[in-house]
């Protein structure tokens, strides 16, 4: 595009190449995984918290009374969330009626450029997750306007929400059943533990650049 | 490095061979990433079957490779990414710097990214007046040494912690000495997120471009390459041709080997994949989202059916780790972007034999690398190919500065090695008269480099032949 | 083990008596050469053989790589399985010859040539199933694995198995077992100082072992660990495993 000539002669060294030409032997992928429900969330839950997710499997209707206990326990001042997505207003539904050591709830309403550096400044963010994989254990982001992409990024804990009934065995069965290739988001994550680096002598520290605490509630 | 001073090899050799501390840092970490590897692929079946799986999944993607980037450029600009080509590094330079220009931007914060190191991009902004800013913990502890990465992977390989403690010391004002890593980290972390919240154009490497979707993916632990593909209004990103591959249901079996391979983990901390920069009613991520694809040699390397096998490389790094010269030497000894083994058969035909063909003769060729490779790139094959085309006897070397090493004397010990392997009589002379001189052969020429740490090769007084006839063993 | 049948169901087998063997370890070729014999297979030696040809084939000079190995193909002309005592030389004429002659006139005699190559210890243990009886006295030993031998042919287990048949000697293995001894052919002299840091971090993992004896299955190697132990008065044997097993089977 901004080059068009570069464009050309690349492609057309690349279709002089022969390689257009070149047989390649179908090799048939190893045998995928396939667990029932319980097996897929306890594996997941397993992997995730092996790379140090705190995980924490709830029933669906004591999600929030296990998020006020992590929230006082943890002693966040502020947590980001999205008003409009179905675990936003039960958040604050449940704010409304209890908030003794609670954290401000600051919503994610405006463009970044408005409040950069009071999101740099955050304690936590929850978001909603679209799916996890039991295969290498990791929930799924497809980060949207309710939920943009740095709240899982910026704050220092990033509380992910996931139903356990979306857990698929691995990433091919969920390509695959969702239709990925039809469209893809803007953003796709897939992560599986807090930030985290062995740069220096292989020594294991968390929250180099990004949150340096992943919270996971499965609710089943 | 490169361009700007002569590579000396066997000078940088012994520099590193001297170095006992570089020496113990090396084995120790090569020891936990080949550890870690052996742990997360327990099953070799399994292995085996994800192995040729990669092989044949990239080898269909190269199969197709100018329909792939062509397909790949569609779908990025339907999403709104704008595609530049770059048949060199000078030219993907020239894109960053014009995007940097016409942004404002007085820096750029960069993820880790091996091909921007090829393109040696941050020398090059320096001389532009630029800042380019490495935010990998590792990039960022060498950046500030003013050294270049020594492993694909893991760029600070080479340091231990004390001497991270005197860099950030040193380098970073108002950094008291600790060598705690916690809290080397958590300077790091400090630093650079005043960095990533001010930068206006952000830089990232690709790990795979899915055709498919228009689609890039980036794999990392740290979540700086999130920050640097998110936080800034721009992001550039900059790819190897050669990373192109058709389909999402791809991505799974690439995935598991590059994490498994790399770093023993089954997955990174994050898989970020991109399809577009920020939409209308997104409240953050980049307005605007560039593509660099970068040539660079790499089409002449396709060119030829053999030296194709180069592109499978998804950058792992694993040939590294399970290498016996690269542990003992390191990856700055290699005088170039890409070290070990696939550096060994990257840098020539990208360098030209004249400049990098030495690398192919530092190999043992014992096949560690070739056994491990998740892609299975005959690495030890391309070596011995490259010593082919560095004598190139028959005159058909397709890599630039071939025939580099001919010269009579060699070609005439070979010779002459030929003739008495060819003619019993002759090579029965040999054996004997070798036998015969026994310690008194003189130590010139390669007796004299066996011997400098060996004693010399025990020739006996009757060969095997003779003995064998001596002896009654049947003759036909 | 599996049970394997030589390919012509006769008695004859070809010995190759490889270069180095040849000129240095006579005593071992012989071993090799009565250990075979002692099954009761008939060894031909053909005094016209040499080189598998791999010296020049690592090095850029793949004519004369060719014209050696060709020399070779033709020598072991009758279909006898062919015996290598050596895991470079096996890998050699195995996994390289074919591509050594892809698109030449010697293309399907060098396939047919290949398909009879055996390592010495694997033809030993899987053909042959030799049973060794230990006369020797207690020995504690290390056993060092070619690359070549370990990676191309894929025949350690073969090696290792014909010396836990002895009951006296106590094999004790290496750390690094796998990791290159760094003689690697031209390597050595082409890149001194490499391969000198290699092998004197093989004789460090040696003498850790606490073994009297280093025993190998390629002489290359040998030849390499010996030299660079002489050299540093390291005091442990090398021995070839063909040499140790006869001596420790008829001392």
């Amino acid at each position: 595009m901004s080059n068009h000539t570069a464009r050309e002669r690349i492609l057309a060294r690349l279709h002089a190449s022969g390689t257009e030409q070149t047989e390649v032997p179908d090799a048939p992928l190893p045998p995928p995984l396939s667990l029932d429900r319980d097996a897929k969330i306890e594996r997941l839950a397993e992997l995730m918290a092996a790379i140090r997710t705190e995980v924490h499997i709830v029933d669906t209707d004591a999600w929030l009374d296990k998020l006020k206990e992590l929230a006082r326990e943890k002693g966040w001042k502020r947590l980001l969330y999205g008003p409009e997505v179905p675990i936003g207003s039960a958040i604050e539904t449940a704010w409304a009626s209890d908030t003794e050591g609670l954290p401000e709830l600051v919503a994610y309403t405006g463009p970044v450029e408005t409040f950069k550096e009071d999101l740099f400044q955050m304690d936590a963010g929850i978001t909603s997750v679209r799916a996890g994989v039991a295969e290498t254990g990791v929930v799924v982001l497809w980060p949207t306007p309710h939920e943009p992409r740095l709240m899982s990024l910026v704050p220092t804990v990033h509380v992910a929400v996931l139903d356990a009934d979306t857990i698929y065995n691995s990433l091919a069965e969920m390509i695959a059943v969702e239709r990925w290739a039809d469209g893809m988001p803007t953003n796709a994550l897939l992560i599986s533990g807090p930030s985290k680096t062995a740069d220096i002598e292989f020594t294991l520290v968390f929250g180099v650049h990004g949150p340096k605490e992943l919270v996971l509630l499965i609710r089943k | 490095m490169g361009n700007h001073t002569r590579f000396d090899f066997e000078h940088n050799v012994t520099g590193a061979l001297a170095d006992d501390q570089l020496r113990k840092n090396l084995r120790k970490a090569m020891d936990i990433l080949v550890d870690k590897r052996r742990t997360v692929f327990p099953d070799s079946e399994y292995l085996e079957q994800l192995r040729s799986a990669g092989n044949a999944i990239k080898r269909r993607a190269l199969k197709q490779l100018p329909r792939l980037l062509e397909q790949l450029e569609v779908n990025c600009t339907k999403n709104g990414i704008q595609v530049h080509w770059a048949e060199d590094t000078a030219e993907a330079n020239r894109i960053v710097l014009d995007i940097m220009r016409r942004h404002e931007a007085p820096a750029i914060v960069k993820g880790k990214s091996m091909v921007s190191e090829e393109m040696h991009l941050n020398r090059f902004l320096d001389e532009q007046g630029l800042e380019a800013v490495e935010t990998d913990l590792g990039e960022f502890i060498i950046q500030l040494n003013h050294e270049t990465p020594s492993h694909i992977i893991v760029p600070a390989i080479h340091k231990n912690k004390d001497e991270v403690a005197a860099i950030f010391h040193d380098k970073i004002p108002d950094t008291p000495y600790t060598e705690d890593v916690e809290e080397l980290t958590a300077i790091a972390r400090r630093v650079l997120r005043k960095r990533f919240a001010a930068a206006k154009v952000g830089l990232s490497g690709v790990n795979f471009a899915i055709a498919e979707t228009g689609t890039l993916l980036l794999v990392e632990n740290e979540g700086n390459g999130r920050m640097c593909t998110t936080v800034p209004e721009v992001h550039v990103a900059v790819m190897g041709l050669e990373k192109v591959i058709e389909k999402l249901s791809d991505v799974p079996p690439l995935l598991r080997l590059l994490t498994g391979s790399a770093t023993g983990q089954v997955i990174t901390t994050y898989v970020n994949m991109i399809s577009s920069p920020r939409k209308s009613g997104e409240k953050d991520g980049p307005k605007e989202v560039h593509l660099v694809i970068l040539d660079n040699g790499r089409s002449r390397m396709l060119a030829d059916p053999e030296f194709r096998q180069t592109l499978l490389c998804i950058r792992c790094g694993t040939c590294l780790n399970h290498c016996p010269v690269y542990v003992r030497i390191g990856g700055h000894a290699y005088g170039h972007v890409y070290p070990g083994p696939i550096g060994k058969i990257l840098t020539p035909q990208m360098e030209g034999l004249e400049r990098a063909g030495v690398l192919a003769t530092a190999s043992s060729l014992c096949g560690a690398c070739g056994e491990v490779c998740p892609v299975r790139i005959p690495i030890p094959d391309l070596i011995r190919r490259l010593r082919n085309e560095s004598y190139d006897q028959d005159g058909s070397a397709v890599v630039e500065g071939g025939g580099y090493k001919k010269n009579l004397a060699e070609t005439l010990v070979w010779k002459g090695w030929e003739l008495a392997n060819r003619s019993p009589l002759l090579n029965g002379i040999g054996t004997r008269l070798a036998g015969k001189l026994g310690k008194r052969i003189p130590r010139v020429g390669p007796l004299k480099k066996w011997t400098r740490v060996r004693t010399s090769p025990k020739v006996a007084r009757c060969s095997l032949h003779e003995r064998a006839r001596n002896e009654g063993v049947n003759n036909e | 083990m599996e049970k394997r049948v030589s390919p012509d169901q006769s008695d004859q087998i070809y010995f190759f008596g490889t270069c180095l063997m040849d000129a240095a370890y006579p005593d071992a070729g012989m071993a090799a050469i009565r250990l075979l014999e002692a099954q009761g297979v008939e060894v031909t030696f053909p005094q016209d053989q040499s080189c598998c040809g791999q010296p020049a084939y690592n090095s850029g000079f793949i004519r004369e790589a060719r014209a050696v190995a060709r020399k070779q193909i033709r020598v072991f002309a009758k279909p006898y399985p062919i015996i290598v005592p050596s895991g470079s030389c096996a890998g050699m004429m195995k996994h390289h010859y074919p591509d050594l002659f892809a698109g030449t006139p010697d293309e399907a005699d060098a396939h047919r040539f290949s398909e009879r190559v055996y390592e010495w210890s694997e033809y030993l243990a899987t053909v042959l199933e030799v049973k060794l009886e230990d006369r020797g006295d207690p020995l504690t030993i290390t056993w060092h694995s070619s690359c070549h031998a370990l990676r191309e042919m894929d025949v350690i287990r073969y090696s290792k198995a014909l010396i836990r048949q002895l009951k006296n000697v106590t094999l004790v293995e290496l750390e690094r077992e796998t990791e290159c001894c760094g003689f690697g052919g031209t390597f050595a002299v082409k890149q001194p100082a490499i391969s000198a840091a290699m092998v004197k971090d093989k004789v460090a993992d040696i003498t850790r072992t606490g073994a009297s004896t280093v025993v190998a299955g390629d002489c290359g190697c040998l030849m390499n660990i010996t030299g660079a132990m002489q050299h540093a008065g390291v005091a442990i044997a090398g021995k070839h495993l063909a040499e140790f097993l006869w001596e420790r089977t008829n001392g």
